[in-house]
């Protein structure tokens, strides 16, 4: 992992003690709320429905156990005992007093962590694989990038008030699970015809009330070259990107706008300008950072444990467990797990102060010192001795974090809509409950297989509803929450958006719904197809009807 | 509203003495209507690229800051540094907020047209030690400094 040196530090600090001198003069009555908001919204600081929110920057979704366990200190001590990770890898604290806010982020800084930038029309936090470094699948580990774009993104003097906010996200592995595609700026590091490894860059995806897959402007970019790229295109999105309408500010209007061609030629002539100025790092930076990333030391182990194979004979559960949250590890002898926080009947994402530091223990004591948290609102352990699953899972379970549904129809994504959400028309929430309890039988989800339910509370799309097999938007209509389906959608390799299935169901209507959709797919399933294979093969048409006969 | 200026990281506040000042789109229509003209304004939508003319006939370029959320003026500060050689004033107007002059120090603006307090403004620009990308001024970014050590010690 990325340690602080003291520039680091003193900057993070730096931080801090301007921010308590923003909080001092608005409880002074110097700054007025809204002479505050732009101050406050560069610190991830929101005012939400009922109170201030923070969200918490955790950089490509990368923490060490100290940090977690902070995490959950911090939960206790300035909130209501819990925290909610989002689908930017990122936490976020719903109860915390303005009062206590620079306290709270002292507490971070002391861990190496801050909110910067968690808001705000800026680079946000750069996401990534969560099984970075721990797959076999990369053709390098994508995390030295991420903190490469970290560093040189942070505080950029240009490019702090762009006009609207901008979302890097990188993946090294054919499997796509950072969503590069909907992203304003997605790398794909892969290994050309050439034996070079470099970037593909992908830009104007996005998801919202225009969403979009992203177009490649550029096939492959040598890796020295990222940051002068990602200046290049950071400034043709600055100076020409639409600030007279904010829903049509993002970049991925501008490039649709201009047209990808076009677009791309712009950013390779600003390029062309600025590629050797200074902006890259030197070899001796990029050998720097790359060398907190080194692999762990790993011990040589035999691929094949036998207290594991004993447990997984015996234990019924664990055996699942295994199935469903685990995933092959590129060293023998070692796997990655993950951890559910899609409990049924729970809130997405949340996660409280005990489950934290018991999460923080059990990395700490079994996976070498490492958490992710995922883009899906999940946590995962990326290495761990395949003689210690059972360890794991019985410390997990005692935390009730040992829930098997990864991938599964009650492992869903949902924004905090209407509960938390200034900005929502609809409870996620609920929605998400009432799906998961719905379908609480976990032999008939692992049956069913993969299957992605993502709910937004509003346009905004947070909850990435473009994206899933099944979306789900929240919408209000004379002021009743509504809900409209979206089938198809995908965020991953094979990304594509969602298509409306037709009218908007009344919340009572939305799970039945999610079940007669089931029901399609189990009727017409071949073989192992999942339910988007099903859908794409036979189209939205058996789907619609089952949707709506007689309804 | 006064002036300040920046010298060596600092800002003083300046005596402002009237600017003889044109738009780049008057300036364009008539250039000998405009021969005194001391300060050229260019808005914030303006492409560099298309300006075409002599920048350093004018002691002072103008660039806008009309809200807090339009950064378009930031890149072309750089620009007017970086790109288009320009060493003359480069002045802020508009909304130009104390937690903002760091960044547009950064970018090349070297003079401010503020509202707040000199003090608070000083006390803005110093707020940070380092800076991690290079940018229009002359600070070395953190990965300078990294080198710079290693190679010290």
């Amino acid at each position: 992992m990325y340690r602080y040196d003291e520039f680091d530090a003193t900057l993070v600090a730096e931080r801090v003690s301007q921010f308590r001198g923003q909080v001092e003069r608005r409880l002074a009555g110097d700054l007025t709320e809204d002479q505050f908001k732009p101050l406050r919204l560069m610190n991830g600081l929101y005012l939400q429905l009922h109170a201030y929110m923070l969200r918490v920057a955790v950089p490509y979704g990368a923490m060490s156990s100290k940090q977690m366990r902070r995490l959950g200190e911090v939960a206790r001590k300035y909130d209501r005992g819990y925290g909610h990770f989002t689908t930017r890898q990122n936490i976020q604290y719903n109860w915390p007093a303005l009062v206590d806010v620079p306290d709270l982020l002292d507490d971070l800084a002391d861990v190496e962590m801050h909110a910067i930038q968690t808001s705000g029309n800026c680079i946000r936090n750069v996401t990534s694989d969560q099984y970075a470094g721990a797959t076999a699948e990369e053709v390098e580990d994508p995390r030295p990038y991420c903190e490469m774009i970290r560093q040189w993104s942070t505080f950029h003097p240009e490019f702090s008030f762009l006009p609207r906010k901008f979302k890097i996200a990188i993946t090294a592995a054919e499997h796509d699970r950072a969503a590069v595609k909907v992203h304003d700026i997605g790398l794909r590091l892969y290994k050309n015809d050439e034996g070079e490894i470099g970037f593909e860059v992908i830009v104007g995806g996005g998801l919202g009330r225009t969403p979009y897959v992203g177009h490649t402007i550029r096939k492959f970019l040598p890796k020295k070259y990222l940051l002068s790229y990602l200046e290049a295109i950071l400034r043709v999105y600055n100076l020409e990107g639409r600030r007279d309408n904010m829903y049509k500010a993002r970049i991925k209007i501008l490039v649709n706008a201009e047209g990808i061609e076009k677009f791309a030629e712009m950013v390779e002539a600003e390029w062309a300008q600025i590629k050797d100025s200074g902006i890259d790092l030197p070899r001796e930076e990029m050998e720097r950072i790359n060398a907190y990333f080194a692999p762990p030391a790993f011990e040589k182990l035999p691929d094949q444990s036998e207290a594991l194979e004993e447990k997984r004979a015996s234990d019924k559960d664990f055996a699942r467990w295994l199935r469903l949250n685990t995933v092959g590890h590129k060293t023998p002898g070692y796997a990655i797990v993950n951890i559910s926080l899609k409990p049924i009947g729970g809130v997405p994402g949340d996660i409280s102060d005990v489950q934290m530091e018991a999460v923080a223990d059990i990395a700490q004591a079994y996976s070498l010192d490492e958490v992710r948290a995922t883009h899906e609102q999940n946590l995962v352990l990326p290495h761990v001795k395949k003689d210690d699953l059972y360890a794991v899972y019985s410390d997990l379970e005692k935390a009730d974090l040992a829930t098997a549904n990864i991938g599964l129809v009650s492992d869903i994504i949902a924004c905090p809509g209407l509960d938390y959400c200034s900005l929502a028309n609809a409870r996620s929430i609920p929605i998400a409950q009432r799906i998961s309890e719905r379908f609480a039988d976990i032999d008939a989800q692992e049956e069913l297989g993969e299957l992605k339910i993502k709910i937004s509370g509003c346009i905004n799309a947070c909850g990435h509803h473009h994206v899933g097999h099944i979306g789900i938007l929240g919408v209000d209509k004379k002021g009743e929450e509504f809900y409209q389906v979206t089938l198809g959608g995908s965020g991953a390799e094979d990304a594509s958006l969602g298509e409306i299935a037709g009218r908007g169901l009344s919340s009572e209507q939305v799970v039945d719904a999610v079940e007669k959709l089931v029901g399609v797919y189990r009727e017409h399933r071949q073989d192992k197809e999942r339910f988007l294979d099903t859908y794409r093969r036979l189209g939205a048409e058996p789907f619609k009807e089952a949707l709506y006969e007689a309804a | 509203m006064k002036l300040l200026k920046l010298s060596r990281g600092r800002l003083f506040p300046a005596l402002e003495e009237p600017l003889a000042e044109v738009s780049l789109e008057d300036w364009r229509d008539n250039p000998q209507e405009h021969a005194d003209a001391t300060a050229l304004k260019i808005s914030n939508d303006t492409s560099l690229a298309d300006v075409k003319c002599d920048l350093a006939g004018f002691s002072t370029i103008i660039l806008e800051f009309p809200a807090f959320k339009d950064g378009r003026a930031y890149s072309q500060a750089r620009l007017l540094r970086e790109r288009y050689g320009y060493t003359g004033e480069i002045r802020a107007r508009g909304d130009v907020l104390r937690d903002q002059l760091l960044f547009m120090a950064r970018c090349g603006v070297d003079a401010f047209e503020f509202t707040g307090d000199v003090d608070g403004a000083n006390a803005a620009m110093s707020e940070f030690s380092f800076a991690y990308q290079p940018a229009a001024d002359d600070l070395a970014p953190v990965w300078r400094k990294r080198l710079d050590r290693a190679a010290a010690a």
